[in-house]
């Protein structure tokens, strides 16, 4: 907290500083000539095709690698090593409508590849399937009316994984201040998912058979799937059932407010409310009690979570820009945290910077969380799961920006070249790398 | 009654923060409107912000998603 009042107290003097300097400079001119050319006389930014036309494409690309201790599939012990190969496409189509708002389509396509090796212990003697792939589809569209300085958005987004399939929906709303320097912004998202239910190997109910009347039997499988054998074993017919699913549901409603404060500092607060039911805990996490005994994660089947945030940007001098957020967050789960960073980006010429960044994050633990054979068998709720466990993380690292006036390479369609790698690291033994691309094209 | 206290000085400071907001022209707005100077999170972060949500328990209040993806491996 003190850290706050200190970067408040910091923003009120250098807002300040700031209006003595530019009262003093009005002062100064206030001859100014008659034949000034006025700004909006020959202002030319308001022209704007009317056509649908695709602006922007942005391909991404990421690279993730972790290692760790502490596997919630194997009960808070256990590697937890993973790579994830993420790629995506976003497009952004541009047109004005007759009333000359401004609309925006953006369609957005991800996929990624992952392999992990806790998977593969969701069967007891690791013999489970090691990886898989996601993709997940967005769309989104929004039109702004750039008079009034309002816009309204709807949007769309699936993600889908073997064991995980969500769908969400958002709507969107903002509003400048009067004077353009302020504005308000409320999204509302809705995620409905469904979990599959698939329990490490040892839960998992043992095929049973059943014999029928005509000297046949049926073998029906733990997923379901049955099958039925003559006397000779030859399978007569089969038919294949899905693993059964278990709804989770996310409401939120999020919130922002940003203001400038001066020529060279702006911030924007932000707050979320995030209500979350149904099955919030995963069929294949295995938590040990005290008593050696193993089962499945349990964990209450609602929570909300409110996050408050603050960003704060500030442009120093002529070629430094300060890029710093703090978050708070609580939820009924007992979990409380706190997050701070810091950006420094440095432009070593107009059109290239670098940026070395910062991340500190502190959570104290879940009530429902204890570590590998520390739960109780009389404990109501009960995780090994180390995310809801008590710990603090750095993430520190650096990017590079090319915005070229000829385009990246000399390419003239290629606007933008982003590259970005970090480290991160938790208290729980938890390293990870991640290296990030981001090509933008005109 | 120090809990209030920094409540109130919390909140004082905010206001007084405000207070001094210096209304700016369009054409004053060349270094607020540099890119860097966004108050979003950058294109190359999304797979950052993934990995962050799902290895932690707090998320949000960061214009990002709330909800959607397992993650879970």
């Amino acid at each position: 907290m003190k850290k706050i009042y200190l970067s408040i107290v910091g923003f009120s003097l250098l807002c300040r500083l700031n209006v003595q300097a530019q009262a003093s400079y009005s002062t100064g001119n206030a001859n100014t000539p008659a034949t000034t050319i006025s700004h909006t006389d020959y202002d030319t930014t308001d022209y704007r095709p009317r056509r649908f036309r695709l602006d922007e494409v942005n391909l991404f690309s990421s690279y993730y690698t972790q290692n760790g201790d502490h596997s919630a599939v194997t009960g808070g012990i256990g590697t937890e090593k993973v790579t994830d190969n993420s790629n995506g496409i976003d497009l952004n189509f541009l047109w004005l409508n007759n009333s000359l708002n401004k609309n925006t389509l953006s369609v957005g396509l991800g996929y990624d590849h992952h392999t992990s090796a806790s998977s593969a212990y969701v069967a007891l003697n690791g013999g489970a399937k090691p990886g898989g792939t996601r993709i997940y589809p967005s769309l989104d569209w929004t039109v702004e009316n750039t008079k009034q300085g309002t816009s309204f958005g709807i949007g769309a987004y699936y993600s889908g994984e073997y064991n995980y399939k969500s769908k969400g929906l958002d709507l969107h709303w903002s509003t400048k201040t009067a004077d353009k320097n302020g504005e308000f912004g409320v999204k509302l998202q809705g995620y409905f998912d469904e979990v599959k239910l698939i329990y490490p190997s040892e839960f998992v109910p043992q095929p049973t058979i059943t014999v029928i009347p005509a000297g046949s039997y049926v073998i029906t499988t733990a997923s379901g799937n049955r099958e039925v054998v003559s006397t000779a074993g030859r399978v007569i017919s089969n038919s294949k059932n899905t693993l059964p699913s278990s709804p989770r549901t996310t409401l939120s409603a999020a919130f922002s407010y940003s203001q400038i404060i001066n020529s060279r500092l702006q911030v924007m607060f932000l707050g979320d409310v995030v209500e979350q039911n149904g099955y919030l805990s995963l069929p294949f996490h295995r938590v040990y009690f005290s008593n050696g005994k193993d089962t499945i994660e349990k964990l209450p089947s609602q929570r909300f979570k409110v996050p408050v945030g603050i960003r704060a940007n500030y442009f120093l001098g002529d070629n430094i820009i300060l890029r710093s957020y703090y978050r708070y967050y609580m939820d009924s789960w007992g979990s409380k945290a706190n997050t701070a960073s810091l950006e420094v980006a440095y432009k070593v010429t107009p059109f290239f910077s670098i940026s070395p960044f910062y991340r500190y994050y502190a959570q104290s633990a879940a009530k429902y969380f204890a570590p590998y054979e520390q739960h109780s068998a009389s404990d109501e709720y009960y995780t090994s799961n180390y995310e809801y466990g008590q710990f603090q993380s750095s993430y520190y690292g650096v990017g590079f920006r090319i915005v070229p006036p000829k385009g990246v390479f000399g390419w003239q369609n290629l606007h933008e070249l982003e590259i970005r790698y970090g480290h991160y690291s938790q208290t729980t033994n938890l390293v990870s790398d991640v290296i990030s691309v981001n090509l933008g094209f005109k | 009654m120090i809990k209030y206290l920094t409540k109130i000085l919390f909140l004082a400071l905010l206001i007084v923060s405000f207070s001094s907001c210096v209304h700016l022209k369009e054409y004053q707005k060349n270094r607020i409107n540099d890119s860097e100077m966004a108050l979003t999170n950058r294109k190359v972060e999304k797979n950052e912000l993934n990995f962050e949500s799902y290895r932690e328990s707090a998320s949000g209040a960061n214009a990002g998603k709330t909800g959607g993806g397992c993650g879970c491996n």
